[in-house]
């Protein structure tokens, strides 16, 4: 459907130059803004030299598998995460535990529990989905790998994930 | 020291080499002023990574080095379907008049040396046509597009260069009935005489309608934005899609070129050339006197380029057509009635 949007031009717009000129004082007024900022203090960060320190808490980047203060993991391998998950990300394999009697009973724990990197598409669905708080997206953005394989990340390498901010 | 050197033959062979390398350098120079200039309007950086031999950053003026020792070496194949002759040959004739015209250009106070008359222009001043030679040239400029285009055997290419001639045609009417204005009052095509009759006022304050008509024109000439028709590089397509390595860096000299003669083409015609209050006592101040107009209105190129978007094709031809020409009508009328009945 077409929108046909009828503007009335007053007579100034319609020989245009004061409005170009008008135009090249904002544009210009800009140059002179960004030339006499410093690159400190400019809107681009320039990255390798520079980092962005003041993300965000709600950022959504690296993964992390939370466990208890006695280093047990909080995943009870219920399979919400990789149900929600929209790109197919997250890989799991159950075992059966009877650990009743310990400090964090629970009836199953993941033996496999991956994440290809390559995949995830960080929407955080996995976070929302976790009914024990297991997994988190922390805020870590420096997300690099050499090879394909280097990109699927077991246990060992999400509980390493630092948390940000303290928790 | 120069005294001996200082012959017409040698002072003619320096003058060439001097412009062509100037000229050159402007071009990579402005291309930088061009991509920075654009950041910081943009709020943003900018290319400021290229650094001398890997540490000296000098705020990315190695950038046109790099991006020209790039295309230089990069591989140059024919694409399958293309008429191989002219497709060769476009970028060159579009290339050659563009570093040619910058020839009439007076860009300097002429001197008087051991009774010997030296003048900074290329072209001797005593050729009449300096005004029409600029005309004619910067008019074959775009049978280099139309000739790409076509030799593109490229749909989008063709377009393209259909675009750039039905531009030229519109504007170059309008852009040369400015002109007259200028020689109306002057008298002569001789360039050096249009800045010599600019002593004391120069032609925008009389003729600021023709000066806006030119200014507007001169975009439309260049192929530059807001009448980007030819190369559209965000949406249209253009001329030169099928070009690559140096062929496709001839085409881009060339529109810079172009701009470059255009700018200087205008401070000749309107801005008084090299006449500048104080400035202009000696040959070395007139030449920068020349030079500082001459990058300033190359500036105001890359200005308004980022402050206006592409026009549409109907309304370029409208604002060609139905404005500027009648404008420039006007303009001359004013002029004539001046000379005829108060002048």
């Amino acid at each position: 459907m077409a929108i046909k949007k009828e503007v009335k031009l007053k007579f100034w717009d319609k020989i245009y130059l004061p409005a170009v000129i008008k135009g090249m004082g904002i544009t210009i007024s800009h140059f002179f803004k960004t030339l006499f900022t410093p690159p400190s203090k400019r809107y681009t960060i320039e990255y390798p030299d520079r980092r962005k320190e003041d993300i965000p808490e709600w950022y959504r980047g690296l993964h992390r598998l939370n466990t208890y203060p006695d280093g047990t993991l909080k995943c009870v391998a219920c399979f919400c995460c990789a149900t929600a998950c929209p790109a197919d990300a997250i890989y799991i394999e159950p075992e059966d535990l009877e650990d009743f009697d310990k400090e964090h009973p629970k009836e199953k724990a993941p033996k496999v529990f991956q994440i290809d990197l390559h995949r995830c598409i960080y929407c955080g669905f996995c976070e929302e989905a976790c009914p024990k708080d297991a997994i988190v997206l922390t805020n870590h953005y420096e997300i690099v790998h050499t090879s394909r394989e280097a990109g699927i990340i077991g246990i060992e390498e999400l509980v390493k994930t630092k948390r940000e901010g303290g928790e | 020291m120069m005294e001996g050197l200082l012959n017409p033959q040698v002072f003619m062979v320096f003058k060439v080499v001097v412009v062509f390398i100037v000229v050159l350098t402007i071009v990579a120079i402005a291309t930088w002023a061009e991509r920075r200039g654009a950041a910081f309007i943009q709020d943003r950086v900018g290319p400021n990574r290229v650094a001398l031999f890997g540490k000296i950053r000098i705020l990315g003026l190695g950038q046109p080095l790099a991006d020209g020792l790039k295309l230089f070496f990069k591989e140059d194949l024919f694409p399958l379907h293309v008429d191989r002759v002219l497709y060769t040959i476009a970028p060159i004739i579009s290339f050659i008049p563009a570093t040619m015209t910058f020839a009439a250009i007076p860009f300097g106070k002429p001197f008087v040396k051991n009774g010997t008359q030296y003048f900074l222009s290329i072209l001797p001043p005593d050729t009449n046509i300096g005004v029409l030679y600029i005309f004619a040239l910067a008019g074959m400029g775009v049978y280099g597009i139309i000739i790409g285009g076509w030799a593109s055997n490229n749909k989008w290419s063709i377009l393209g260069a259909m675009r750039a001639s039905a531009q030229v045609i519109s504007y170059e009417l309008a852009m040369t009935l400015a002109v007259v204005g200028v020689i109306l009052s002057t008298g002569s095509l001789r360039l050096d005489k249009i800045i010599e009759a600019q002593t004391g006022m120069w032609n925008i304050v009389p003729q600021i309608l023709g000066a806006i008509v030119f200014f507007t024109a001169m975009f439309a000439e260049t192929n530059r934005l807001p009448f980007d028709f030819a190369e559209g590089e965000s949406e249209i397509i253009g001329y030169h899609t099928e070009y690559m390595s140096m062929k496709f860096s001839m085409f881009f000299l060339a529109e810079y070129a172009n701009m470059i003669t255009a700018s200087g083409f205008f401070v000749v015609l309107y801005l008084g050339g090299w006449h500048f209050p104080y400035l202009d006592s000696t040959v070395a101040g007139s030449i920068i006197a020349f030079v500082i107009k001459l990058l300033f209105v190359l500036w105001t190129f890359i200005w308004i380029r980022w402050t206006l978007p592409r026009f549409r094709y109907d309304q370029l031809m409208r604002l060609g057509w139905k404005y500027l020409l009648p404008l420039s009508l006007i303009n001359l009328v004013i002029v004539a009635l001046f000379y005829a009945y108060g002048g």
